[in-house]
C-alpha cells in the first residue's frame, strides 16, 4: 500500500492523531490481563500483513511528521545524538542494515544504488537524493549514524560489546521515555538500567544480557514495552522535564481519554556485521485512550493491567497520581467478560462491550 | 576520622574500597581532605621513594603529615580543577606499571578516575577509598550545570535555580550524581532539604 504520511505536530498543539488503519496496528504490548517485567523476547522475522512487525524497519504515517520534530529536538540540543570516537564503524554498519531494508521492505519510498563503495540514497518521502562514498564520513553531512537515524523513526542506542558486557557508547535518543543519553553514556548494561525497580532483584537484567550478547547476524530479536504520556509528546526526555512534567496534571475526567496516550516501544536487536556492535532501535508508537477503547479487547485488559500494576511499577511509569482517575475511565470498559490470549485486536471473534 | 558505610543502592552507584599497597614501577596518590588518612595508613618508605602525592586540602590540616612521608613528588593545591593540568601530564608521562591510589570525596575521586580511564590507565591499576565528606559531585540534567559538594537534598541548582532531587545514579564519564527538577508536576511543592543520608 501506499502510506499517506499525516502533517501533524508532537508538541504545542500536538495535531497528532492515529488513523483507523494506525489504531488497528498498534503494538497492544499485554498479551494477557495482568503484567510485570519478563524477558518477552522473540525473533524479529516478520509477522501478520500489515502489522508492526512485518518489516525490519516499520515506516508508517507518522515519519515525516515524527523526522521533522527529531529535527526540532537536535537543533535545541545537539547532545540526544552522540557517538564515542570508537563506535564510527558501528555507525557505518547501521546506516548500510537501514538503507538496505527499507530499500527491500518499501521499493516505492526509498531506493539505495550501490557501485562499490559509490552509493546512492534515495528517500522519497523526505526528498533526499544523495550521493557518498561508503565509510568516507567526508562525503556525508552528518555521522553515518546521525545522518541515517535523522530519517528513520525510533531513538537508536548503538551498543559496544566487550567483558561480557554492553555498553552505551553511541545513540540518538529524541522520543525516549525519561532517560538521557548525554547523563548515560559509556554506560554499561547494568548500569543503565540502574534506576528500574524490581527487575534487578527479579535477575531480569542478567538474563537479557545474556541473551543480548549472542544475538548473531541476521537474526534479529524484539519485545515490546510500555509506558504512559500525557499528551502525544515524543520529547519526554529528562533533560526537558520541568518544562513538560506540568501537563501531567492538566488531566481531568472529561479530557483523559484524548490526552491519555499508552505509549509502547518496540525494541529491536540487530547485530552489526563489522563493528560486532549491537543496535538496539526503540520505536515509539502512541494512542490515545479513546481510540485504544474502539477495540473491546483492549478495554477490558488495559483497565485489568493498570489496576492490578504493582504501585512500584505505577510510581516508575510515572502515573502514579494519576491511576484513579485512568481507572474512573476505563473501568466503563470492562464488562467482566474474558478476553483471548495475545496481543491482537481479535475484532472479528472477541465479543463487543455489554451495556 | 571514622569511614563512612555508604548503604545499599542502585548498579550505576560507585562503590568503594579499601587501598593496599601494591607492587608497581610507580605510584601516583590523588586525595583531597581526608583522603590524605588513606595515604597515611597504605604508604611505605619503598612505595614513597617512587610515589607522587597530589593532594587538595579543603582546609584538612594533613598536609604536613603527608610531606613528612617524603614522596618522591608532592603537590598541593586548592581546587580539583587547579590540579588538574598536573595530574594530567602525570598520566601523560606515566609508564606501564604505574599504580594509582585515589582518596577522599566522591567528586574527587570520580575526576581523577574519569581522567586515569581517558589516558588509558586499566582499571585494575586504579584503586579508590572513600574518606571524609559524603557531599557529591552532582550535574542538574536540566542546565547540565556541575555543582561541587552537595550534601543535602533537595538542592536548589547554583546554576539555573531549579530544585533538584539528587538521585543515586552516576555517571562515571561525568563523574557526577544526577540532580532532576522535584517539583516540576507541582510547581512550589519543595519538601525541606535534608542530609542525603539521612
Amino acid at each position: 500500500m501506499t502510506i499517506q504520511f499525516n502533517d501533524e505536530t508532537f508538541r504545542d498543539d500536538y495535531s497528532f492523531k492515529n488513523s483507523d488503519w494506525a489504531i488497528k496496528r498498534f503494538p497492544f504490548p499485554f498479551h494477557e490481563d495482568s503484567y510485570m517485567y519478563s524477558v518477552n523476547m522473540e525473533q524479529h522475522r516478520g509477522g501478520p500483513d500489515g502489522s508492526i512487525y512485518e518489516k525490519r524497519f516499520d515506516v508508517d504515517e507518522h515519519y515525516v511528521s515524527e523526522m521533522r520534530d527529531r529535527a526540532m529536538v537536535l537543533a535545541d540540543d545537539p547532545l540526544r545524538c552522540q557517538s564515542l570516537p570508537h563506535m564510527t564503524l558501528a555507525g557505518w554498519d547501521l546506516l548500510e542494515l537501514i538503507m538496505v531494508s527499507k530499500s527491500e521492505d518499501y521499493p516505492d519510498l526509498f531506493e539505495l544504488h550501490r557501485n562499490g563503495d559509490k552509493w546512492r540514497w534515495v528517500n522519497k518521502p523526505m526528498g533526499i537524493d544523495d550521493s557518498f562514498t561508503f565509510l568516507d564520513e567526508a562525503t556525508l553531512p552528518y555521522g553515518p549514524m546521525e545522518y541515517i537515524t535523522r530519517q528513520t523513526q525510533g531513538d537508536f542506542c548503538v551498543l559496544d560489546q566487550r567483558d561480557d558486557n554492553l555498553w552505551m557508547d553511541a545513540g540518538m535518543i529524541t522520543t525516549q521515555a525519561d532517560w538521557s543519553l548525554d547523563f548515560d553514556i559509556g554506560m554499561n548494561f547494568f548500569e543503565w538500567h540502574a534506576p528500574v525497580p524490581l527487575a534487578h532483584e527479579k535477575g531480569i537484567f542478567v538474563r537479557a544480557l545474556k541473551f543480548l550478547l549472542s544475538i548473531q547476524q541476521g537474526a534479529p530479536a524484539r519485545r515490546l514495552n510500555w509506558t504512559m504520556t500525557v499528551n502525544p509528546l515524543l520529547d519526554t526526555s529528562p533533560e526537558n522535564y520541568h518544562k513538560w512534567g506540568i501537563q501531567k496534571t492538566s488531566v481531568t475526567p472529561e479530557n483523559i481519554g484524548a490526552k491519555q496516550h499508552l505509549r509502547v516501544e518496540l525494541q529491536t536487536f540487530f547485530r552489526l556485521p563489522r563493528s560486532n556492535a549491537l543496535v538496539f532501535p526503540i520505536r515509539c508508537y502512541l494512542c490515545c485512550f479513546d481510540d485504544l477503547m474502539s477495540v473491546p479487547k483492549w478495554g477490558r485488559r488495559l483497565h485489568r493491567v493498570i489496576r492490578d500494576l504493582p504501585e512500584e511499577l505505577a510510581t516508575y511509569k510515572g502515573f502514579i497520581d494519576n491511576r484513579p482517575m485512568m481507572l474512573d475511565y476505563l473501568s466503563a470498559f470492562d464488562d467482566g467478560q474474558p478476553t483471548s490470549m495475545g496481543i491482537w485486536p481479535d475484532r472479528d471473534t472477541e465479543p463487543p462491550l455489554k451495556t | 576520622m571514622s569511614k563512612f558505610t555508604f548503604p545499599e543502592s542502585i548498579r550505576s552507584r560507585p562503590v568503594y574500597g579499601t587501598l593496599e599497597p601494591r607492587a608497581g614501577a610507580a605510584h601516583l596518590l590523588i586525595a583531597d581532605a581526608h583522603g590524605a588518612e588513606a595515604i597515611l595508613d597504605v604508604a611505605t618508605p619503598d612505595m614513597m621513594a617512587k610515589a607522587h602525592i597530589i593532594y587538595i586540602p579543603k582546609g584538612e590540616p594533613f598536609e604536613d603529615k603527608l610531606r613528612a612521608l617524603k614522596p618522591a613528588q608532592f603537590y598541593s593545591g586548592p581546587t580539583y580543577a587547579a590540579a588538574e593540568q598536573r595530574i594530567h601530564k602525570a598520566f601523560a608521562d606515566a609508564k606501564m606499571g604505574l599504580q594509582l591510589y585515589l582518596s577522599g570525596t566522591e567528586g574527587v575521586i570520580g575526576q581523577a578516575q574519569h581522567a586515569a580511564m581517558q589516558a588509558g590507565i586499566p582499571h585494575t591499576a586504579i584503586q579508590t577509598e572513600h574518606r571524609g565528606s559524603t557531599a557529591r559531585r552532582m550535574q542538574c540534567v536540566h542546565c547540565k550545570g556541575i555543582t561541587e559538594d552537595v550534601d543535602v537534598d533537595p538542592f536548589q541548582c547554583a546554576h539555573c535555580g531549579l530544585h533538584l532531587f539528587v538521585r543515586d545514579h552516576y555517571s562515571r564519564r561525568l563523574a557526577a550524581y544526577q540532580g532532576v527538577c522535584i517539583d516540576a508536576e507541582d510547581p512550589g511543592n519543595v519538601p525541606p532539604s535534608k542530609g542525603i543520608y539521612e
